[in-house]
C-alpha cells in the first residue's frame, strides 16, 4: 500500500469497461410516483439505465439471521414503489466513464411523494411515530429475551440497585478504501467474474450466485487488496448485484466505486443502542444481578447480520464478573436510516460499555473504589472454564492478575492521591478503568450464521517453496505474515519461502472469511493442522529416503536418529513430486487440506486505565496517560498485535470523544462527510503504554485468542469512566457519548457557575 | 464526489489568467475548498483557470516596511518562510494551524483569502495585522484594507474579473508581541474560534492592541472594544480578563453542529484571554 503497487478494486481496468453510477433517494421516506429515465438514457455516452422494474428478477438482499417472530423486510436491490432511507437506490446509470455516468444520474427524474420519517430508535417507538414499513405500524422488528438464574429473587435480595440509561451512538465504519466492484460476464462459459472489496469472498459468492440465479461454481469472486473493512464489508450489498446484472445484460465489464459520500449514506453503520441498565448488589459490593433493556436501531432493512448484533451484546453483558442472574430484553426497531450491522466489536462494545459503566455507577453509589469492586466480583482464576449466566463458557483467564499489572503500571494508589490533591485545587482530574472481556474466534458453527469453521490448504511445491491457501480473507490484519511465520516455524523453512493466497474463490477452497477476531485463531489453526499433516507425510518420505524407521523432523530436515544423516524438506518435496519411488501408505505430492471446527469461542480480556483532565473553561478533555494490558493468549507477532490493539483503541476513543453518525428527524445524516464526522486523527491520539499478560487459550493448538476488536472494546468505557470520574465532585454519575467539549462545559458551568 | 463537466486552463502568465478570469473563468489555486465543493456538486464552475503555475504570483519579499506575499504562497511557505517567521511571526504561526500537512502543502494564502470561509484561520491574523489585499483585473489594480475586503460568509469585495494577487502585512516593530490561539473543530480542522492578538507594550504600558477574531460569526472581525480596553493598561490578569470578555460583545455568533452560539462566545472570550496573555509575554 505504501509503495502504491498493491491492486485494489479501483486499480482494475478491463477492455471496454463501463462505469455505473447509482441514482439515490434524497429522502428518507417517500413513495415513488414515477421514475423517468428518458433524459438520462439519451445523454451521450450512456449505455443503459435500469430501474427497479428492470432488475426485478434479481433476488432481494440476504439476511443470515432468524430470530423467533422476527419481521424481515423484503429489500430489493433497487427500489420500485417506495424508498426507506436516504441513499436508497432508485436507478443505475451505466456509461462510458465515471463522469458521464454521474452527469446522467443527475438527469434521472424521480417524482417522490415525501413521507414523514423516523430518525432514531426511540423516535420509532414514540406514540404516533410514522411507520417505517407501512405493514408494521409499531416499527418493532422483533423482541428478544434471555434470562439466566433468577433475577427477580436476586434483585429482591439486593441492598442496592442502580439504574442508568445510556446510549451507544451510531458510528460509521469508515475503511480507508470505500466499497467497489467490477463485474465481467463470460458469455461463452455462462460465467461471471466479480472483483469486490469484501471480507467474505466465499460467502459473498454463494449469496450473489443465489441473487443472480447463477450456478455457484460459475461465479468467480475475487477480493483483491482490500483497504480495511471493520465489519462493513462483511456483507453483500445491492450494488454488487446491480453491477453484476448490468455486466450480464451488456456483455461488457462494469465497474462501480463507492464515493465517500455514498459510503457515509449507504454502507452499514455500527452501534445505535439506547440501553436501560440495572445492577443489583450487596452492601459489600457483591454483584447479584444485572438487567438490560436494549433498544436497537436496526435501520430500514436488514443486511447480513443486522438483527444478530444486539444478541451478542446480551451474551457479553456479565463482563468479567460472577453475575449469576441476568435478564436481557431487546427491542429491535426499524428507522429510516442505513442498517446497523457488525462494526468493529459488533455488540460487545455496547455491552462492555454498559457493564463497565454500571460497575462504576455502583461503586460510586457504595462509595467504593472502582478497582476494589472489580476485584471483588471477578471470575477467579480457578473457576475456568467458567459457564456464564448467558450461556457462554469462558475458556481461560486470570482477570485479577492482568488488572493488577495495569494498576501497577499506572501507579494507581499514587495517582488516586494526586487526584485528591488536584481536586482540592478545583481541578477536574479523572481515572477511568475498564476491565473488559470479549468473544473472539467466531466461532463454533452452530453459533455463527453460515458456519464458523475455517479451511486451509498447504502445498509444498516441488522446489520446496510453500503455498498456503486460506479461507479467511485478510484485509489489513497481516495474516500473510502471521501464517508465513506459522509455516516457517512448523516446516523449518524461511518465511520468505512461504506465500499466503486468499480471497479468490477459484483458487482457494471454500472458507468463511475474516471477521469476529477469527483470522488467526480459527484460520491459523486450520493452517497449523494442515502443516501437521504435511509434517507427517514429510516424515514418511524422509524415512524412505534415509532408509530408516527412526527419523525426526527438525529445522526443515528429516534426520535419522541412528546415523545422524539428514535430508531437507526441499529434497523431500522434489522426490515426492518426481515419485520415482513412493513410501508405503503414501502418495505423490506434498499437499494437505484441513477444515477446522472450533469447539468454543475464545475469550480475551484486559484492563485499560485512562488518566485524564478536563479544562473547566472549555470542557476539553486531555488524556494524560493511557495504560492498556491485554491478554489475548499467545502472541505470534507482537508488532501486528500491538497495531491491532492501538488501532482498536483509536476507534474506542473516537466513539467516546468525537464520533457520531447523527440523523435528524427527517432521517438525513447530518454528519455525512469528513468535514463534520470527527473520526480520530493521528494528532488526537495519546501515547499508549501497552503491555500484555498471557493465558493461552485451550480452544486451539496455537493458544491464541484474537485481537482485532479488543482495543475497541476496552478503550471506550475507560475513557468515559475517566471523564465521569473527573466530574464526580460535581455530582455527575453519567454522561452520554461522545464527550464533546461543549457538552462537558455545560455540565461544568451548570454545577459551578462561579467558574465561568 | 464526481464533479460536473468543466473546462480547464492552466496559464503560465498572470496576463493570460486575468483575461480568462475576465471572461468568467473561475480561479483555481490550491483547490482545498473549491475542489471538494465541486465534487459534492455544490459548485459547478464552467471554466477553471488554474493559477498554480503562474510563477509571478509566487514570492515573498520585503519592501517599504511591509511584507508582500504573492497569492500563490502555500500555507507551508507562509509557515516556514524565514522572512515571515522573523518579521511577521503572527502570520506564520497562524498558517501552521491550518488543516493538516497535506492541506498546508497545497492550499495557498490567496486562495484562502478569496474563499472567505468564516472559520478559516488567516482572517483573524490578517485583521489583527491590518493587512492589505491587492486585487488585480485585466484592466486595473487596487489595494483594499482587510476590514473592507471581508464582507460576509464566502463574500468579499472582489469584483467580477478580479483576482487576489498579493497580501501585504506589516513588518513588526520591536516591542510587539503576537499570538494566534485556536479551538479547532475536530473533524474539519477549521477554527470553531480563532483569536489573533497583536500587542505593543512600551515602558510598561500597552500602546497598540489589535485583536482579530475568526469562527465566531459569519465574518472575521476586529474586536475594537477589547482593543480599546487594553490600551494604556499594563496588562494585569484582571485587565486581560476584562478586555477578553469584550471580544464577542455585540457580535451575532453563529451556531452549528459543532458549537452553539453561546459556547462560541464563551470560547471567544477564553481564547482571546489566551491570545492576549501569550502576545504580552512575547512583547519583551
Amino acid at each position: 500500500m505504501l509503495t502504491g503497487t498493491a491492486t485494489y478494486v479501483d486499480d482494475i481496468k478491463m477492455p471496454n469497461m463501463l462505469y455505473a453510477a447509482m441514482v439515490r433517494s434524497p429522502h428518507a421516506a417517500a413513495n415513488i410516483r414515477s421514475v423517468d429515465i428518458s433524459k438520462a438514457a439519451a445523454h451521450p455516452g450512456v449505455m443503459a439505465v435500469y430501474t427497479g422494474v428492470d432488475i426485478k428478477d434479481v433476488g432481494a438482499i440476504v439476511c443470515g439471521v432468524e430470530l423467533p417472530g422476527m419481521r424481515k423486510p423484503h429489500h430489493t436491490v433497487i427500489a420500485t414503489d417506495r424508498v426507506y432511507l436516504v441513499g436508497h437506490i432508485v436507478a443505475v446509470v451505466v456509461a462510458k466513464d465515471r463522469y458521464v455516468a454521474a452527469d446522467a444520474a443527475d438527469l434521472v427524474e424521480v417524482d417522490y411523494d415525501v413521507l414523514d420519517a423516523v430518525g432514531g430508535p426511540e423516535q420509532a417507538l414514540a406514540e404516533g411515530a410514522p411507520a417505517v414499513h407501512p405493514q408494521w405500524a409499531d416499527n418493532i422488528a422483533f423482541k428478544f429475551e434471555q434470562k439466566g438464574g433468577d433475577t427477580d429473587a436476586a434483585f429482591a435480595s439486593a441492598d442496592v440497585i442502580c439504574k442508568q440509561r445510556m446510549i451507544s451512538q451510531r458510528m460509521v465504519a469508515n475503511p480507508m478504501e470505500t466499497r467497489g466492484c467490477v463485474a465481467s460476464w463470460h458469455a461463452a462459459d455462462r460465467a461471471l467474474t466479480i472483483y469486490t472489496s469484501t471480507q467474505i469472498p466465499h460467502l459473498a459468492r454463494t449469496i450473489l450466485a443465489g441473487m443472480l440465479g447463477l450456478d455457484e461454481n460459475r461465479l468467480r469472486l475475487i477480493a483483491p487488496e482490500v483497504g480495511g473493512g471493520f465489519g462493513c464489508k462483511l456483507n453483500v450489498y445491492p450494488e454488487e448485484a446491480i453491477v453484476s446484472f448490468a455486466a450480464m445484460k451488456l456483455g461488457v465489464p462494469v465497474k462501480w466505486i463507492e464515493t465517500r459520500r455514498e459510503n457515509f449514506l449507504s454502507t452499514i453503520q455500527g452501534r445505535g443502542h439506547v440501553d436501560y441498565w440495572e445492577i443489583a448488589a450487596k452492601r459489600d459490593g457483591t454483584i447479584v444481578g444485572v438487567k438490560v433493556k436494549i433498544i436497537q436501531d436496526l435501520g430500514a432493512y436488514f443486511q447480513l447480520l443486522t438483527p444478530a448484533i444486539p444478541t451478542l451484546s446480551v451474551l457479553m453483558m456479565p463482563g468479567l464478573y460472577n453475575a449469576r442472574n441476568i435478564h436481557a430484553e431487546i427491542v429491535g426497531v426499524f428507522t429510516n436510516c442505513v442498517p446497523t450491522d457488525a462494526v468493529r466489536g459488533a455488540g460487545r462494545p455496547e455491552a462492555t460499555y454498559g457493564i463497565e459503566r454500571m460497575v462504576d455507577v455502583l461503586a460510586a453509589e457504595l462509595k467504593m473504589d472502582p478497582a476494589e469492586i472489580r476485584f471483588k466480583n471477578f471470575v477467579a482464576a480457578d473457576q475456568f472454564p467458567f459457564a456464564t449466566a448467558t450461556g457462554l463458557n469462558y475458556d481461560s483467564g486470570d482477570y485479577a492478575n492482568t488488572f493488577t499489572k495495569a494498576l501497577d503500571t499506572i501507579g494507581y494508589k499514587k495517582l488516586r492521591e494526586e487526584q485528591a490533591t488536584a481536586r482540592k485545587q478545583g481541578r477536574l482530574v479523572g481515572i477511568g478503568i475498564s476491565t473488559y472481556g470479549e468473544i473472539c474466534a467466531m466461532g463454533p458453527s452452530p453459533a455463527v450464521a453460515a458456519g464458523g469453521w475455517e479451511s486451509a490448504t498447504v502445498k509444498v511445491e516441488p522446489s520446496g517453496k510453500v503455498t498456503i491457501l486460506t479461507g479467511i480473507s485478510p484485509h489489513g490484519q497481516g495474516e500473510e505474515t502471521t501464517f508465513a511465520q506459522i509455516a516457517g516455524d512448523e516446516l523449518g523453512v524461511p518465511i520468505d519461502d512461504v506465500l499466503v493466497l486468499h480471497g479468490d474463490t477459484s483458487i482457494v477452497q471454500y472458507g468463511i472469511g475474516t471477521f469476529g477476531s477469527r483470522g488467526t485463531a480459527v484460520g491459523g489453526t486450520a493452517v497449523y493442522l494442515a502443516l501437521q499433516d504435511i509434517k507427517e507425510k514429510v516424515i514418511r518420505w524422509g524415512s524412505m529416503l534415509l532408509d530408516s524407521n527412526d527419523v525426526r523432523f527438525e529445522g526443515g530436515m528429516c534426520i535419522d536418529n541412528a546415523s545422524g544423516k539428514s535430508v531437507s524438506i526441499q529434497t523431500i518435496a522434489a522426490a515426492a513430486y518426481r515419485a520415482m519411488k513412493i513410501p508405503t501408505h503414501s502418495e505423490p505430492g506434498l499437499v494437505a487440506t484441513r477444515f477446522w471446527e472450533p469447539g468454543n469461542f475464545t475469550y480475551p480480556f484486559g484492563a485499560h486505565i485512562i488518566h485524564s483532565e478536563i479544562d473547566p473553561k472549555t470542557g476539553q478533555v486531555e488524556i494524560k496517560r493511557y495504560v492498556m494490558v491485554d491478554d489475548i493468549g499467545n502472541i505470534l507477532n507482537p508488532m501486528i498485535v500491538d497495531g491491532q490493539l492501538h488501532g482498536g483503541a483509536s476507534w474506542g476513543l473516537g466513539q467516546a470523544l468525537w464520533e457520531h453518525a447523527i440523523y435528524d428527524d427527517a432521517g438525513q445524516l447530518v454528519t455525512g462527510e469528513f468535514m463534520d464526522y470527527a473520526m480520530a486523527r493521528a494528532r488526537m491520539m495519546p501515547w499508549i503504554e501497552s503491555s500484555h499478560t498471557c493465558t493461552p487459550s485451550p480452544v486451539n493448538p496455537l493458544g491464541v485468542k484474537g485481537v482485532g476488536e479488543a482495543g475497541t472494546i476496552g478503550s471506550t468505557p475507560a475513557m468515559v469512566n475517566s471523564v465521569v470520574d473527573a466530574l464526580a465532585p460535581l455530582g455527575v454519575t453519567h454522561v452520554d457519548m461522545p464527550l464533546t467539549p461543549e457538552k462537558l462545559w455545560r455540565i461544568i458551568s451548570a454545577s459551578q457557575p462561579e467558574a465561568n | 464526489m464526481i464533479p460536473n463537466t468543466f473546462e480547464y486552463t492552466a496559464p503560465l502568465t498572470l496576463k493570460v489568467a486575468l483575461a480568462l478570469i475576465g471572461e468568467g473563468g473561475k480561479p483555481l489555486a490550491g483547490g482545498m475548498s473549491l475542489i471538494p465543493m465541486m465534487k459534492l456538486r455544490m459548485a459547478a464552475p464552467e471554466h477553471l483557470v488554474d493559477i498554480g503555475r503562474i510563477a509571478e504570483l509566487n514570492y515573498i519579499r520585503e519592501a517599504g516596511g511591509e511584507l508582500h506575499i504573492g497569492a500563490n504562497a502555500t500555507h507551508y511557505d507562509v509557515e516556514s518562510s524565514p522572512l515571515i517567521v522573523g518579521k511577521c511571526p503572527l502570520l506564520a504561526e497562524t498558517a501552521g494551524h491550518i488543516g493538516d500537512i497535506q492541506v498546508r502543502n497545497r492550499g495557498t494564502l490567496g486562495g484562502s483569502v478569496a474563499h472567505a470561509d468564516p472559520s478559516a484561520d488567516y482572517p483573524a491574523a490578517l485583521q489583527a495585522l491590518e493587512a492589505k489585499i491587492v486585487l488585480t483585473s485585466a484592466t486595473s489594480q487596487r489595494t483594499v484594507a482587510v476590514g473592507d475586503f471581508f464582507i460576509d460568509t464566502f463574500t468579499t469585495s472582489l469584483e467580477p474579473g478580479e483576482l487576489v494577487t498579493e497580501v501585504i502585512v506589516p513588518v513588526e516593530a520591536g516591542l510587539t508581541g503576537t499570538s494566534y490561539q485556536k479551538f479547532l473543530q475536530p473533524a474539519s480542522g477549521f477554527a470553531i474560534v480563532g483569536v489573533a492578538a497583536r500587542i505593543r507594550r512600551e515602558a510598561g504600558k500597552i500602546t497598540v492592541a489589535r485583536i482579530g477574531v475568526t469562527g465566531v460569526s459569519g465574518n472575521s472581525y476586529r474586536a475594537l472594544k477589547a482593543e480599546a480596553a487594553l490600551v494604556g493598561k499594563a496588562g494585569s490578569d484582571a485587565e486581560i480578563d476584562a478586555a477578553a470578555a469584550l471580544v464577542g460583545e455585540g457580535v451575532e455568533a453563529g451556531a452549528d453542529l459543532h458549537a452553539s452560539a453561546e459556547y462560541r462566545l464563551h470560547l471567544a472570550a477564553n481564547y482571546a484571554e489566551r491570545a492576549i496573555r501569550v502576545a504580552l509575554s512575547r512583547t519583551a
